[in-house]
């Protein structure tokens, strides 16, 4: 199991989602997609919205949590694959308005899904290292799927950060993490496309179910611990079932899930679903709860991550918004509004 | 596609960022042209709107039905800038807002996306 030399930590985390939500009915009512829906509604980015944005909110509300200057920030590492440019990194324009330094590292991550938790396990190795004091890890995601595909009933948007640093400055500890990687074509998009396309059923079993699975009992049997031993688990989220499915499969209970589960009200926030899922559950966690986190990307992959609240999370949460803050927030729109702000229609 | 000029202004854009005399600590926002002796300072972003006006057909790169606001921001300057997440009916003199960074422009699939200060009413009450 990779183990930094050094114990880290979240010490500050921030979540993002924006007022706009389409319900599924909506989008089956223009593409006949009967009752049997994924989720109940998604979030969708308003027309100044995007990726750089949100993760820009997210990413100050992280800082006011761990009550660190950004200046302090050695890193800014944004996971996405709905980045605004192709080449001009998200992360640069992100550290600028957070007010970081000139001595900082920002890139951007790409792993489908879990472009987010790769910079958090990058930035595990770089706090765990002592080289730097403190990383910024993102995911942020404003999601595309073809019109009436069964990915645009969830395709959502989202952004969630975490600041990594030193575990005695913790407001929940990092234990332990591990990867897994194969190459599995569930899902994948080809360059200059616009949407991406998946397998299908072919992104359940050998997919997302197989890696997931395949992390969170290594995970466990490396840290020598049981699906009891924590009180909450966060799962990538796709759409309402699997996460919950994920879980019986690996012997957790619907109450472990709870909180973390925000798919159904938000839909699949793609790089920030399993980062959102952890800064829900922090939002009610207390000091001493266990709480393990398994991400997820097609391609495919999935990281896994075992954590323990500090006594230094419940003042520190309040110093910024909760999620649900965002999730009650919420400004319902049609399939034609939704169409003209998510670019969907062909002019000229 | 004027990239020096965006860049130049994005310290203000970004972080609202004004400027304080050292001797009289007037706060100046955006910064003065000949800002030698004033220091830069960050704003909080907290703020009130002191007027409003709806921009039903705005100009290129702009959206349609914009809300243009001044915002008397808490260290004393008033700016103008565009709400966000609200409806211009929900709008009110004296509404407290707070600064978010938003996409202000786009300028086509050869140029720059342009970010900057919006103002939103509060996410949580004060």
């Amino acid at each position: 199991m990779p183990k930094p030399t050094l114990a880290t930590g979240i010490v500050g985390y921030g979540a993002y989602v924006p007022r706009f939500r389409i319900t599924a009915a909506e989008i089956s009512r223009i593409w006949n997609g009967g009752s049997l829906l994924p989720i109940t509604e998604k979030s969708v980015p308003g027309i100044d919205e995007d990726t750089i944005t949100m993760a820009i909110e997210a990413g100050r509300h992280a800082l006011a949590r761990a009550a660190v200057p950004a200046t302090e920030l050695g890193a800014v590492w944004i996971g996405s694959e709905s980045h605004p440019y192709a080449v001009k990194p998200s992360g640069t324009i992100v550290a600028e308005a957070l007010g970081c330094g000139l001595e900082i590292s920002a890139a951007d991550w790409e792993f489908a899904c879990k472009a987010g938790t790769e910079a958090l396990t990058a930035s595990m190795g770089m706090v765990g290292s002592g080289m730097l004091a403190y990383a910024m890890a993102i995911g942020a995601d404003t999601a595309q799927g073809r019109p009436g595909d069964a990915l645009e009933y969830t395709a959502a948007a989202g952004a969630a950060a975490l600041i990594v640093g030193p575990a005695d400055q913790a407001l929940a500890t990092l234990d332990a993490t591990l990867s897994v990687v194969t190459d599995t074509p569930d899902f994948f998009r080809r360059a200059e496309q616009t949407y991406p396309v998946h397998g299908n059923r072919f992104t359940g079993t050998p997919a997302y179910f197989a890696h997931i699975t395949n992390a969170g009992r290594r995970l466990l049997a490396q840290l020598g611990a049981e699906p009891g031993d924590f009180r909450y688990v966060v799962f990538h989220q796709p759409n309402a079932k699997f996460p919950q499915t994920v879980g019986k499969q690996l012997g957790f209970g619907p109450e472990q899930i709870a909180p973390g589960l925000l798919a159904p009200r938000i839909g699949n926030t793609y790089s920030a679903a399993a980062l959102l899922g952890l800064c829900a559950t922090l939002d009610v966690a207390e000091p001493g709860d266990r709480i393990m986190v398994v991400s997820y990307g097609s391609g495919a992959g999935a990281d896994a991550y075992a954590l323990t609240v500090t006594d230094r999370l419940p003042a520190a949460r309040e110093r910024a918004p909760l999620t649900t803050a965002y999730l009650e927030r919420r400004v319902e729109v049609d399939y034609a509004t939704y169409a003209k702000w998510r670019g969907k229609l062909v002019q000229g | 596609m004027q990239l020096a000029k965006h860049w130049r202004l994005k310290g203000s854009r970004y972080r609202l960022e004004g400027a304080r005399h050292p001797h009289t600590g007037a706060i100046c926002f955006p910064r003065p042209a000949d800002a030698a002796e004033w220091e830069a300072v960050p704003l909080s972003g907290q703020g009130v709107v002191e007027s409003f006006a709806a921009a039903g057909k705005a100009a290129d790169g702009f959206a349609d039905d914009a809300v243009m606001a001044l915002v008397r921001l808490a260290e004393g300057p008033i700016i103008t800038a565009q709400l966000t997440d609200v409806a211009l009916d929900e709008v009110k003199i004296d509404m407290p807002v707070e600064m978010v960074t938003r996409k202000l422009r786009d300028l086509g699939p050869e140029g720059l996306i342009v970010y900057g200060y919006k103002f939103r009413p509060l996410l949580v009450e004060r």
